[in-house]
């Protein structure tokens, strides 16, 4: 079984497609990368994934379970952090912890939050409000709320945007230790190319809504001739090499 | 690691997670507490000197109106309260922009639209108690000698907010942060059609039946009949109970399918904006 089978996705927006037919598994386990320029369609794609939008057209499985018919069953089992969504400012860390846990059911909540507090390093943030954390502060105390349930799929939308590369690199680490200890499926949505590299097994590049290509990293990098990620990304970017498209 | 395996405890534990949620938010700002009483017992001291001074002016008919006149702010505020306290309760949390997780948690709906509803009531307990206590205080005034038809009374002034917010909701759902103003407004733009500090008769009679349409007018009439002629207008809470039923279906056919446009159109990923 499949921890994430999308076919046939396509969301409508008026005249604007902003996805158009796309279609990816994800193995349990494995970490996608979502990768893709402004407009792309990977926020649209997250958020249909998380039955925050309903699609034009197409099928999302997720753990088993169809987002059209089945989406609670599904989202008991699922988290998701992103910068761009925030948790309320005036509650204490701890407090914010404490909801989410009740929200996603989770059972011995005191006990979840100290070890979730032990392993991100928060025991000294518990008391304080979130809004008067530091960005690097925040994204691991986002990190907590979306680890509370400990969830079989994570959908982390940019999940070091705006961190320091000290911040990001131990927020990286802890992520592919909480993937291997768990075995929990990620799909990551991101700018930062090496982490893309270094997090990813498997990579899928958007553009105009379209899947224009994918693969593991390192294939990526053999069929464009490059180094990095990044040089692949403006290639597709700026149409300089047309590679047969998957979609 | 996960909860209960009851699905009403499941449901109950989501239900009290977002109600924790936003009682914490009070433990952290006594201003927001304090707030919650302001209005009422502002409203209280305002109408309840003034029906004091016409009693003094023109004596005991003036004074059981005065008696009418305390009982209709006290009561209305109960709606108000009611209503206000669950639409803003919704707004805390696009103002805190945290809406995007709740919705991508197992809470569900008719979970969201409970926690609400606890929330108001909650709220609506913390404005009306003290200005009630201030009303027996200050004018010798008690609310309570009613008797317990009080409580069918407050019932349905607090369904009928609950309509009138689910409905607000509904819209802030839809058109975002800019229906705001309506968590403020909408309630007093029927207070003249609620019959509060007047009957119905008092109205024009092309306008009586838009008055008979709103429960609250029937409540009033009622709290009138208990006041002056101490007598129970069973069938004006009837009215008002039947009323209250279509209200609350039309609000949450509304909400169903603003919940559902909005899910569509994708505002729920800028209703903060």
């Amino acid at each position: 079984m499949t921890a994430i089978s999308v076919t046939g996705l396509s969301k409508r927006y008026g005249d604007t497609l902003a996805v158009d037919g796309i279609a990816f598994a994800v193995a349990p386990g494995e970490t996608l990368g979502l990768l893709g320029g402004n407009g792309a369609g990977k926020t649209t794609t997250i958020a249909m994934l998380l039955g925050l939008l309903i699609p034009t057209s197409g099928r999302i499985s997720i753990l088993g379970h169809d987002m059209a018919t089945d989406r609670f069953a599904a989202l008991a089992r699922m988290n998701f952090s992103s910068p761009y969504v925030a948790l309320p400012g005036r509650l204490s860390v701890a407090e914010n912890l404490r909801v989410y846990a009740h929200l996603y059911g989770v059972r011995r909540i005191d006990a979840r939050i100290a070890e979730l507090a032990g392993q991100l390093d928060l025991d000294t943030l518990m008391d304080r409000p979130a809004g008067e954390l530091s960005a690097g502060q925040k994204t691991r105390v986002a990190l907590a709320k979306s680890l509370i349930n400990r969830p079989d799929v994570l959908l982390l939308d940019e999940p070091t945007a705006s961190l320091d590369p000290d911040t990001g690199d131990l927020v990286r680490g802890w992520l592919e230790r909480y993937r291997a200890e768990s075995g929990c499926t990620i799909l990551l949505a991101s700018h930062n190319m090496a982490e893309v590299e270094r997090l990813c097994s498997q990579v899928l590049m958007l553009k105009k809504g379209r899947i224009v290509d994918r693969g593991a990293p390192q294939d990526l990098l053999d069929r464009y001739g490059r180094d990095d990620l990044e040089q692949v990304f403006l290639d597709i970017a700026r149409d300089r090499q047309h590679p047969e498209a998957v979609a | 690691m996960m909860g209960p395996t009851s699905p009403i405890m499941a449901s109950g534990q989501r239900i009290w997670g977002l109600m924790y949620r936003h009682l914490a938010l009070f433990r952290r700002s006594w201003p927001r507490l304090l707030e919650l009483a302001y209005w009422p017992v502002l409203q209280m001291c305002i109408w309840g000197f003034t029906a004091s001074f016409l009693a003094t002016r023109t004596g005991s008919p003036a004074a059981l109106a005065g008696g009418a006149l305390l009982g209709g702010v006290l009561l209305w505020e109960v709606s108000l309260r009611s209503q206000m306290g669950m639409s803003i309760t919704f707004l805390e949390e696009i103002w805190s922009r945290n809406l995007g997780h709740v919705f991508v948690s197992p809470l569900r709906p008719f979970e969201l639209v409970t926690a609400l509803v606890a929330m108001s009531a909650i709220r609506m307990m913390a404005g009306v108690i003290p200005a009630a206590l201030l009303a027996w205080a200050l004018y010798a005034f008690n609310l309570f000698a009613i008797g317990p038809v009080l409580l069918l009374f407050f019932v349905n002034l607090m369904v009928m907010g609950w309509a009138v917010a689910l409905a607000v909701v509904s819209l802030i759902l839809r058109h975002g942060a800019g229906a705001e103003a309506l968590a403020w407004s909408v309630l007093f733009g029927l207070t003249p059609f609620a019959a509060v500090f007047y009957p119905v008769s008092v109205l024009p009679t092309w306008l009586q039946p838009v008055a008979f349409a709103v429960p609250a007018s029937h409540v009033f009439e009622g709290m009138r009949a208990a006041l002056l002629d101490g007598t129970i207008a069973w069938d004006q809470l009837a009215w008002a109970s039947g009323i209250n039923v279509v209200w609350l279906i039309g609000a949450a056919v509304l909400f169903s399918a603003q919940f559902q446009v909005a899910r569509r159109s994708g505002a729920l990923l800028s209703i903060g904006e």
